[in-house]
Formats: C-alpha cells, structure tokens, sequence
C-alpha cells in the first residue's frame, strides 16, 4: 500500500521498546508523511467535500442504473423513486420504519468499521449479531424473574461478549495464524447459524412453539420500550451513541492512533514496537461486540425470543454501511439512516409496483460495486487535485 | 438405528458419505477449480458465492425454458463470465481491492438471482442426467451410490486438462509470470490487466457451471438459499489446496464428504445435531485453514501477487 514511503520512513528501530518519546516521533513522522494516496476515510482539509460528493456521485450513479434495471424489468423508474421517497420519509410512520431499521444498521457497520481501522476486513457482522441475540436471550431466560435493570444489564453483557469473542476469534486467527480474515469471520456466519437453530430445535427450545422453533419469552417486562411518543425503540439511541463513542476513539485517543499506524502501514507498526497483536484484538472485540450489542437489542426490542428470525440481514447491509461510510464511525450515522430508508421503502415498492422484495437487495448490491468503483476517483478530479495526490 | 438401510446395518453410512461425496463435492470443485484460475493470475474473487447462485438460477431458468439442461449448464456458464468480467473490470480500475469487491458481489448476485428467480421457485425444470455405475448391485442403496452425474465426470476431466495446461501451454505459463509478478510479465511484453480479466472470466464460467449443478441435479431445485457458503468454502479450499487442480479434486471430495455427513446420518435415523453437521463443511474449512496457514512464512505454491498472501 505505502511501502515506498514507509521503506525511506524508518530508522532502525529505538534501542529499548519502551522508549515512548522515539516511538511517538516515529509514530507522527508515520503518520505525518505525505502519503501517495490521504488515510482512508479520514480526509484531511480540502479533500473533505471530495470524501462527501464521491460517494454522493456513486449514490446517484447506482440509483440511476436500478432505474434502469427496473425499465428492463417493465416498471417505471419515475414512480419507483416517487415510493422510495414516499416510503422512507414520506409521512411520520415512514420515518419511523426508516429509524427502527437504521438503528441495528449503526452498531452492525462498527463490526467491519472497527476493524478495518487495523487494516482487516471483516465480514462476521451477521454472526456476531446472532450470537449476540442468542447469548442475550440465554441470559435473559435465565433472569427471568429478576428485576428489569439487572436482566437488561446481564442481556447487554451477554450480547457484547458473545459477538466480542466470535469476532476477536477471527482476528487472532489473523494475526496468529495468519488466516484471512474475510474468510474466516464469512465462515463464521454460518457456524453462528447453525448453533443458533441446534439450540433452538433442541435444548434452548421452548416445547409450546410448535411450527415454528423458538427459545422461551425474555418476558414482556424486560423488553426495551420505545422512545416516549415514537414507535422507535431506545436501540437507536444507543446505536448514535457508540458510533461518535466509537469515533472518538479512534480519532482522539492514542489507543485509536495505534490502531491506525497498524492499519495503514504494518511494517512501520511493528517498527516503532506497538503491540499489533492485542490492537488487532481490541478493535475485532469492539466492532463484534457492537454487532453482538445490535443482536442483543434486536431481541430485546424486536423479536422477544430467540429463533431463525434473528437471521435478519442487519449483518450484511452492514459490511454496505461500513464502505459507504469509508469506515468512518461517524460517518456510519447519516449511511445506517440511508440505507435503513431504502429497506424502508420494500415494503412499499412491493405493494405499488408488484418488485419482489429483493428489488432492494439489488439496489443494495449496485451501491456496493459502484462506491468501490468509485476508488478509482479519488485524487483524480481536476479540482480535488492536490500537490502530494500527484506524488 | 434398527431396521434401517436394508440389510446393509450401518456400513450405509460410509456408503452415503461416499456417495454423498461425489454428489456434494461437484459445485465444490467447479468453484475451485474456476478460482485456481483467476488466483493464479493474481487476484482472488470472493465474489463466487454470487457466481455460483446467479448459475443455479440461470441454469434452472433455462432448463426449465428450453427444455434442455445442458443449455442450462452453457446459460449458466456464460453468466458466469459476465459475473467474471465485472469484477475483473471493475478491479482493474487504480486502488480498488478486489477482496472487496468480491464482497460486494457475492451480496449483488445472490440479490439478483432472488430477484430474477422468483418466477422460477416453482415451476420443475428437467434435470441433467446421471449415470448409473451401480447397475450391478442389487442393493437400491448402493445403487444410488453409485449414481454419478456425467457433469462430475466432466469436472474430473478438467483436473488433469488444468494440471497440463497451466505446467506445459504458453497460456498457462504467461498467466503464471503475471500471478507472480506482474513487473516481470510486462517487461516481457504481456498484458496484465486483460490476463487477470480473462482469468477472472475462466473462474466465473466454472463457477457458474458448478452453480447449475445445485439447481440442476443435487438438491436439484431453485430456491434462494441453495448455496449458503459453498463458494466461499470453495475459495478457502483453493488456498488449502495450494493452488495445484490435483489438491482441489481431493479437498473438493473431502468437503463433499463433510456435506454428506449430515444427510447420511440422517437418513438412518440419527438426528441429534442435524444444523451442526450440516455445518461440518464450514468448520473443517476453519480448522483446515487454522493448521495449514501460518504467519511466519509465505504458503508454498502462492502466486506472489495475491493480495492476501502479501
């Protein structure tokens, strides 16, 4: 990636590991060096409004081809635009339908934001969502007389964990192992939902669901209530708050300024002594046990009781969020509300214009393709360009 | 556990698995022998898993139009080079990761082919014939065993076609100076990009082709979770197979052993941790790639210009 700037970069490395002075001088020459290409989704300066309009020009560009598409397949793009708005934000009962789904879609875009901060890409979101749903239900179960804040509490932790441990189990592989990590956390969605249904037809079963399999009720007192006079529930919240958590970490903290010497370039990482191991663990723990917190809420909010239903989709829509945001946390906020609109606004395309309800997967997948696609431009328009852009 | 299998006991378990094996194993060694291509050129497409439901839906599709399976394998295939092509493409543009962008595909081919399917669930397509190696036994399950689909066969003829192609013809050689290095290709004259994208195109029609099995002989239906992660496992298997067509063969049957593990005890009525055999294929791949990878050293085999061997 930057080897060629990293290569004239660094001096030996300082004589004791723990010299923290000439490792945070190394660090920020690192981190300072004009690169051939700005860090990822952190755009500095002028190159802000660029990290804006690109992915915009890439939306636009995507919403124009699934016009197109929709023209092949005989209905009018006019009108499919005219639903979508309609049913994204049209009316208060929209918005609310768009918030609710945007809220698991902000904690799920963290599990592959996170660790793309340390330079992995990890697409477990779904599993770590479903271990989380599932361990929180465990817990809940278990508490089940308990007081409410103590069930809550028990649930959270459980949820956290769970989807902390699956995805940090994919970055150790990574980084002991040397395992690719996209396909080992891919691998990992499917063992998830496999434990998830073994344990719902089986031990974890409650024997009054009979057509459909499902673990026993948390109980309707241990639920997560809505936000006063709103239909949405408290996950969004909660969701908003992690993300600029989140952010904050890893944009001013020295923890999160580890991580992105790691991310960006290894071999001076390991030059200047950081403990690449453990940020890659902190950072696979964090993003999975946001996934794992969004499955918990899932199930406290939503879904009451564990079964096949937690297999939502909130996880992949996810790894979209992730990129659309160029992994930034923050970032991740006005992309979960974007793409939770247009999961939105299914229901209403399949009413009106008779689209099966996959019409917005496909229009999920040419936004995915386009905004990578849409790599290729940055630096390169004529009034984004910069002195070190043309190094 | 009593009665069950006809007087063959429990020996019908191996039998099955073995059976199951050759059944489950094609689209396994399809996919992988698609990606031994394009990952000896240099890239990896994660995108398969797309691939390979766009050609069970393609594949079923056509069958189910024209009457004819094998043009619903041929239809699949050449979906499957038009799923290549774009990633290949869309690769080939500066900075763009194509671990990535077989991520975005894998999630846009099997949201196109529930789209496009949907007409498809329902209606029953005709199948590709098997042939019957079991003719003498006069035990239905060995015969059913024994039941080996010809587009098995023709995947097993492609493993030593690939193996002499890739050691002894001019192709081979020139997409393996630009697997290992590009610089070193393009100061002998060769086109990088439109090999990886050629390549890339190779892996997607044999893909495709693996995809048309699924709908077209084994489970021998459309629906749209008819491949959970079987392309994915296949592009594991790949890296355990070090990139060597033979290896693929032999890890491809072991993988459909572990898919045949399942059903095969099933079927003589053992059904405690029925999801979690289903999910022995994606478990043996995770162990397999935890032994076999390390960080210290590069995999033998590796085209040096992989991404995630660098």
């Amino acid at each position: 990636m930057v080897d060629e700037t990293a290569s004239t970069l660094i001096r030996p490395p300082p004589a004791g590991h723990g010299d923290a002075a000439a490792i945070a001088s190394n660090a920020a020459a690192v981190v300072a060096a004009p690169g051939p290409r700005p860090r990822r989704g952190f755009a500095a300066g002028g190159t802000a409004i660029e990290a804006v309009l690109v992915p915009a020009g890439a939306l636009i560009l995507s919403l124009l081809l699934f016009g197109v598409f929709v023209a092949c397949a005989g209905v009018n793009p006019l009108a499919v635009y005219r639903y979508m708005v309609e049913g994204s934000v049209g009316s208060w009962f929209s918005v609310q339908n768009t918030l609710t789904r945007a809220a698991p879609l902000l904690l799920t875009g963290l599990c592959t934001a996170l660790p793309a901060q340390a330079g992995l890409m990890i697409i477990g979101n779904e599993g770590a969502f479903v271990m989380g749903g599932l361990a929180a239900a465990m817990a809940g179960v278990a508490l089940h007389g308990a007081p409410a804040p103590l069930a809550l509490a028990a649930m959270t932790l459980a949820g956290t964990a769970a989807g902390a441990v699956w995805i940090a189990f994919a970055g150790g592989l990574r980084h002991w192992r040397g395992v690719n990590e996209t396909i080992s956390s891919l691998l990992l969605n499917y063992i998830a939902i496999a434990i998830l249904n073994q344990l719902v037809e089986g031990p974890f079963r409650d024997p009054r669901s009979l057509n459909k399999p499902s673990s026993p009720s948390i109980g309707y007192d241990h639920m997560i209530d809505s936000i006063p006079g709103t239909e949405i529930h408290w996950g969004l919240v909660v969701g908003i708050v992690v993300c600029i958590a989140a952010y904050v970490l890893i944009r001013h903290t020295t923890i999160g300024f580890a991580t992105r010497i790691a991310g960006g370039n290894l071999r001076a990482a390991r030059m200047v002594g950081l403990p690449i191991g453990w940020l890659v663990m902190l950072t696979c723990a964090l993003g999975g046990a946001a996934a794992g917190l969004a499955g918990m809420i899932e199930l406290a909010a939503v879904q009451e009781r564990a079964s096949a239903d937690l297999v939502t989709g909130y996880g992949y829509t996810g790894i979209l969020v992730a990129f659309l945001a160029r992994q930034n946390p923050l970032a991740i906020i006005p992309v979960a509300m974007l793409l939770g609109g247009i999961g939105a606004s299914g229901g209403l395309l399949q009413r009106h214009l008779g689209l099966p309800d996959a019409a917005t997967v496909v229009l999920q997948g040419i936004i995915f393709v386009m905004i990578l696609a849409s790599d290729a431009v940055y630096g390169r328009l004529p009034w984004f360009k910069r002195a070190d852009a043309a190094a | 556990m009593t009665g069950v299998g006809g007087g063959l006991g429990l020996w019908i378990v191996p039998l099955a698995v073995l059976g199951g094996a050759v059944r489950v194993s094609t689209p396994f060694l399809f996919v992988s022998l698609g990606e031994c291509i394009t990952e000896r050129g240099g890239r990896i497409n994660l995108g398969l898993e797309g691939t390979l439901v766009m050609g069970a839906m393609s594949g079923y599709a056509v069958s189910y139009l024209s009457g004819s399976p094998w043009l619903g394998v041929l239809a699949a295939g050449i979906v499957g080079i038009f799923m290549g092509l774009l990633h290949g493409a869309i690769c080939s543009l500066q900075r763009v990761n194509d671990i990535a962008v077989g991520i975005a595909l894998m999630l846009f081919g099997v949201g196109l082919a529930d789209y496009l399917g949907k007409p498809f669930i329902q209606p029953a397509a005709p199948q590709l014939p098997a042939i019957n190696f079991g003719w003498w036994a006069s035990s239905p399950d060995v015969q059913h065993a024994l039941k080996i689909n010809e587009l098995f066969l023709v995947g097993v003829a492609l493993v030593p076609l690939l193996v002499w192609a890739f050691r002894a013809t001019r192709w081979g050689l020139i997409l393996r100076i630009v697997g290992e290095s590009a610089d070193a290709a393009r100061a002998l004259g060769y086109p990088v990009i439109p090999v990886r994208i050629i390549a890339t195109c190779c892996g997607g029609f044999l893909a495709g082709v693996g995809g048309s099995f699924l709908s077209l002989y084994y489970p021998g239906a459309w629906s749209e979770r008819i491949s959970s992660g079987q392309g994915i496992t296949a592009v594991a298997l790949v890296i355990f197979a070090r990139w060597n067509p033979q290896l693929c063969f032999y890890a491809a049957l072991l993988f459909g052993g572990a898919g045949a593990l399942g059903p095969s005890l099933q079927a003589v009525g053992v059904h405690g941790g029925y999801y979690l055999l289903n999910a022995a294929p994606y478990i043996l791949t995770l162990l397999i790639m935890i032994v076999t990878c390390s960080p210290k050293r590069a995999l033998v085999g590796a085209p040096a210009e992989l991404s995630i061997t660098k």
